[in-house]
């Protein structure tokens, strides 16, 4: 955690902060070295790491499905609900129902003590293999219940070690718990920074509580910003990884965030998560009351490129989860692990059958990234402006594998010369939105979310959908079923590129589309 | 006088619960009350009333006026 190597890569004059993509690439790429070894992790000798990353960095960042686009695929995370204080007020959150940060309003999550959080950890684990990653993100401050927060990690480490452990915190206390952080060897941290200007500040967050003391408005913000800068200037030069999230709100800090994503990656931060604002008034929130409106995709998209340009990494597949969700990115098996269930579960941790499954996981993600540079070869040479996007219907594993009609959410590529580029994910609501019959409903919700998309891909479609998704001019695809994403989207935007050509279809831009209000993650 | 908690606010978030000097805060199902022959309106300790301040929920932590004011 505290190696030399790790330490570099968060050096600010460091430029060339690598892209995740392009080490899963490496890494995938370099075979012959032990992928199934070593519980199922590809890990090499030192030189075979990639380039601007020490192999123990590596070792952190490749199976995390926060953190890596490509391993959400595979890997699952989960939350539990532990801390429910907080010492500052956002406007984009009503802790009178819940935090609206991490749940969608009126499910309120389950609260547990430390005990009971790391039994649900150990039963979710010998349940579900592909679960790597707990985390305490509240639905408060996880560092404003430091007792409980550092307890459950506690006995998590000592039960189940072969689990990372992350904590998401608003950072206003972060500087005094660097060094437990440090000493209980957290995997990473991910603080919510949504400004570094006071006034800007001023209009996101009414108070703060801090020293004892309530303090307000402009004030309020600059005592946060110190102390968020503060404690990821401390985390990062001890090696510890730090993501920051931001929400993006248009009027307020759409156009700061670029400065926030400089100041952060100044300090040495690893990825930077722009997230939508959920602002509905039925949340109850100050932003919801008063009108303030969400962005929709393509501003948010348009802000992630632009961070991206100063070469931060960016985090795109967000799911604003629950506070206690479980499960893969996208998939919410909380229901299943209630208190009263895990506390009847009788469990045993089987570290060896999770170990054995994850190393089917390696090969599973080697063969796919072979399979998109062999597809990735056939566009060799093409050059065009045409940039695409499409949507994906997926249950995970980075296949075409999810019918269309039970898909909650698509996933976006944006198609290129150069390949496949993940962008985004929308969710869609299945039922009873605004008083439609579900079919309507459907439709409704999903050409909506997808709007700007010029394909879906889907293991299957009915007639009907289908008939009505081309006619609001989005190409419904159902020849790639349970294919590899990645290959699949080249090889059709190849196809498409040459109906361009001949001149079969017509390349215009699309429409914009809209975020789905829902569940919020993190501070 | 001392301070009390309106349950019917309450959120049960426990923010107040570790900030109180006297401990003076507890919990029943998920409620937090105060203790009033416990509170001493944070007096001798801080500027402002510690529940009052961390609370995320306006005027939740309210002085009660049916006890005695509280004297060092
Ligand atoms: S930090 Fe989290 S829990 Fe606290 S007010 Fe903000 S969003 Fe809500
Ligand atoms: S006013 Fe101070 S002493 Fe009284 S309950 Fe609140 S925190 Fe405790
Ligand atoms: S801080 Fe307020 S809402 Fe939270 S437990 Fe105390 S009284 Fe209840």
């Amino acid at each position: 955690m505290s190696s030399p190597t790790t330490v570099q890569m968060h050096n600010p004059e460091h430029s060339g902060i690598v892209r995740l993509e392009d080490m899963l690439q490496q890494m995938a790429e370099h075979k012959g070295c032990g992928t199934s070894s070593e519980g199922g992790k590809a890990s090499c000798g030192s030189s075979a790491g990639p380039a601007d990353m020490s192999p123990e960095t590596w070792e952190k960042v490749k199976n995390h499905p926060c953190y890596s686009e490509e391993a959400h695929h595979h890997y699952a995370r989960m939350h539990v609900a532990v801390a429910p204080a907080c010492n500052i007020q956002c406007n984009y959150c009503n802790r009178k129902y819940d935090c609206a940060n991490e749940s969608r309003p009126g499910v309120v999550s389950e609260k547990l003590t430390p005990e009971q959080a790391a039994k649900k950890v150990i039963a979710v684990a010998s349940t579900i293999p592909q679960m790597t990653v707990l985390g305490i993100a509240g639905p408060g401050d996880p560092l404003a219940n430091p007792e409980k927060t550092f307890k459950t990690f506690e006995l998590i480490s000592k039960t189940a070690p072969d689990i990372k452990l992350c904590l998401s915190t608003n950072g206003l206390t972060l500087p005094d718990h660097v060094d437990t952080i440090e000493s209980f060897n957290v995997d990473h941290v991910t603080i919510t920074i949504n400004m570094v200007d006071p006034d800007v500040g001023a209009k996101i967050y009414p108070w703060i509580y801090f020293n004892n003391k309530r303090y307000k408005g402009r004030e309020a913000a600059q005592i946060l910003s110190e102390r968020q800068l503060q404690g990821l200037e401390m985390l990062t030069s001890r090696g510890i990884l730090t993501k920051i999230n931001s929400v993006m709100i248009p009027g307020i800090n759409d156009e700061h965030l670029l400065e926030v994503n400089r100041a952060v990656k100044s300090r040495g931060a690893f990825l930077h998560n722009i997230m939508p604002l959920i602002s509905a008034p039925e949340h109850g929130t100050v932003f919801g009351l008063n009108g303030q409106r969400g962005p929709t995709a393509q501003e948010l998209k348009a802000l992630q490129d632009n961070c991206e340009e100063g070469q931060m990494n960016m985090m795109r597949h967000c799911r604003q989860c629950r506070a206690d969700a479980v499960g893969l990115l996208g998939e919410d098996r909380s229901a299943e692990f209630t208190t009263e269930s895990v506390m009847a579960m009788d469990v045993q941790y089987d570290l060896e059958s999770r170990q054995a499954y994850q190393a089917v996981v390696e090969q599973e993600r080697q063969a796919k990234a072979d399979a998109k540079k062999a597809e990735m070869a056939t566009l060799e040479g093409a050059e065009s402006d045409i940039k695409i996007l499409v949507a994906v219907a997926t249950k995970g594993s980075g296949r075409v594998n999810e019918h269309f009609g039970h898909a909650t959410e698509f996933q976006i590529y944006e198609a290129s010369t150069s390949g496949a580029k993940f962008v985004g994910h929308r969710r869609v609501d299945l039922y009873c939105q605004g008083g439609y019959g579900e079919d309507e409903a459907l439709e409704n919700s999903v050409i909506k979310a997808i709007n700007d998309c010029t394909a879906v891909f889907v293991a299957k479609i009915g007639g009907c959908p289908k008939a009505e998704l081309e006619a609001a001019g989005i190409d419904a695809v159902d020849k790639y079923a349970f294919e590899y994403i990645d290959q699949s989207v080249i090889a059709y935007f190849r196809e498409y590129l040459e109906k361009v050509r001949d001149g079969s279809v017509v390349y215009g831009k699309r429409g914009d589309a809209q975020i789905r209000q829902g569940a919020f993650v993190a501070a | 006088m001392a301070y009390k908690i309106v349950a019917s606010q309450c959120t049960g978030c426990s923010a107040c619960e570790p900030e109180c000097p006297n401990e003076a805060i507890f919990e029943k199902s998920g409620i937090f009350y105060i203790k009033p022959e416990k509170c001493t309106e944070c007096i001798g300790f801080f500027d402002e009333a510690q529940c009052v301040a961390v609370c995320p929920v306006d005027d939740t932590c309210v002085i009660d006026n049916s006890y005695p004011r509280y004297s060092a």
